[in-house]
């Protein structure tokens, strides 16, 4: 029995489209996702920040009935969508439930539930609380309701460490794959957190750009003027299976998740340890678990926030793990188009990085006026660079606040 | 002011609706909640709130237990909107 792990759907939900080709077609055409907020917190509130990476409404509309749009947190309602699209575009694979797990990355949860709730108990009292608030506030909601909808039997999980959470669950999918309780994951993250209260807090620390008078060129990873990263939301889906099992139902696959790592900075709550130590561990366990030299990774879709400080321990990291080699790794900061994603944005890139090494082609990093001397990286910079042809690597990164570490080593087949 | 018995069983239905999709002509008078309309506890308990907002009653959850075809429903809130 091969434990070669393979990847056989994906499907997203992102400020730049709905579904896996729309968003990646927007990310090599350099789209930003960015712009001003329609409603009117900013000035209700005062918050600093009025524009993000936010979803169409008609993006749930046209895709979930009323129903079950009602009965799920938008976190969730982005999780279904992606899923759906990920299980279709794997074929619908026949799977015995008891074999097919989940393994689903939040950072947030359901925070929009969780204060409308709030609002309606000041407002109205006890009484109209809804019954669904818990179900729909919890942050396992979205991988129940991928569950539910699959009949998943085996684990259904949950990993919740920040921006970390969905690259890090696809390491967890990765594991009950090789570790033989599943023959399928469903593996993936969502977010829907842009809400005044995020917004306020996360801009009380400064962790967001202010670049109100041009949101589309706020997300400027690596740019020496980059003052915070934007806020993005939605979800992303990857299908997981035992390759053998794919092979079996004839099934078509992007390419291999090679293996991964995962480790914690134990630093500061928030910042990042300076010199990437952290990071180091997490690509070094990658390596090794994919059975990669550095030689062979060709392109990093980097964690690369837009944030002032948060940029360059990456950088160093990347050059200390690859060493000589670390100018052939092709670099994409895709958060630049469709802003961050918190605990959606691993999935969403591990989505990216997957149909890079497929097509070779790494997606462009937009709005770098001119590059910040701290960082010393090959970046895929305004168009889409070609990666070369035979067998290739890449990897995909992503830190969370707590000082979480993941990345996934994706594999050409 | 009070609504009519027709009144009350078309705004059941449309909160039966607007929580399970099943359309409005499908909630009659003689439906049970549970065996027919397949509706949960927690859908139950989110249709009785939305109701006593909508008809400006009170459902006491001791009560709902009772509320077993549509029809108990409808003149539960008639009786209740008298009170």
């Amino acid at each position: 029995m091969t434990s070669t792990v393979v990847v056989t759907g994906l499907g997203a939900v992102t400020p730049l489209g709905t579904g896996a080709d729309a968003t990646w077609r927007a990310a090599l055409a350099g789209t930003s996702g960015a712009r001003t907020l329609t409603n009117d917190w900013s000035e209700k509130y005062g918050i600093p920040v009025d524009f993000a990476a936010p979803i169409d409404a008609s993006v749930v509309e046209e895709n979930l009935t009323r129903v079950e749009a009602k009965r799920l947190d938008p976190n969730s309602r982005f999780a279904l969508i992606a899923a759906r699209e990920a299980w279709q575009d794997a074929g619908a694979p026949e799977v015995e439930p008891e074999r097919l797990a989940v393994s689903w990355g939040t950072g947030i949860g359901g925070a929009w539930t969780l204060l409308n709730a709030w609002d309606t108990l000041r407002e109205e009292g006890s009484r109209r609380v809804m019954p669904l608030t818990v179900p729909m506030l919890m942050p396992n909601g979205p991988a129940a309701a991928v569950g539910m909808e699959f009949s998943a039997r085996a684990a259904v999980q949950t990993i919740v460490s920040a921006c970390a959470s969905s690259t890090e669950s696809i390491g967890h999918a990765f594991d009950q794959l090789r570790s033989g309780k599943a023959d399928v994951v469903i593996a993936g993250g969502s977010e829907a957190a842009i809400l005044p209260v995020t917004l306020s807090a996360f801009s009380s620390m400064r962790a967001l750009s202010r670049r109100t008078d041009s949101p589309e060129t706020a997300s400027r990873p690596y740019d020496i003027d980059r003052d915070g990263f934007v806020m993005g939301e939605g979800a992303g889906t990857l299908v997981l299976e035992l390759e053998e099992h794919a092979k079996a139902r004839g099934a078509k696959i992007y390419a291999e998740i090679g293996g991964w790592g995962i480790s914690n900075d134990s630093y500061h709550i928030t910042a990042g340890e300076p010199e990437g130590r952290g990071s180091i561990l997490a690509m070094r366990q990658a390596l090794e678990t994919a059975g990669l030299q550095p030689a062979d990774i060709r392109h990093i879709n980097a964690h690369a926030t837009s944030t002032p400080v948060g940029d360059v321990p990456e950088s160093l990291a990347i050059n200390a793990l690859l060493g000589p080699h670390a100018s052939d790794a092709m670099v994409s900061a895709t958060k630049s188009m469709m802003g961050h994603l918190l605990g959606g944005a691993g999935a969403v890139e591990a989505v990216l990085t997957v149909l890079a090494v497929q097509n070779r082609t790494a997606p462009p990093t937009i709005n770098i006026e001119q590059v910040d001397p701290q960082i010393e990286l090959t970046i895929a910079r305004d168009t889409p660079q070609e990666l070369p042809a035979g067998e290739i690597a890449a990897l995909t990164n992503s830190f969370g606040f707590g000082g979480h570490n993941a990345v996934v080593a994706v594999k050409s087949v | 002011m009070a609504h009519t018995e027709a009144e009350v069983l078309s705004g059941l239905a449309e909160i039966v609706n607007e929580e399970t999709g099943l359309a409005p002509e499908a909630v009659e008078p003689s439906k049970s909640f549970t065996d027919d309309l397949d509706i949960d506890s927690i859908s139950m308990m989110t249709i009785v709130v939305n109701a006593e907002k909508k008809f400006s009653v009170k459902i006491p959850d001791d009560d709902v237990k009772d509320l077993v075809t549509v029809q108990d429903a409808v003149d539960y809130i008639v009786k209740a909107q008298q009170a």
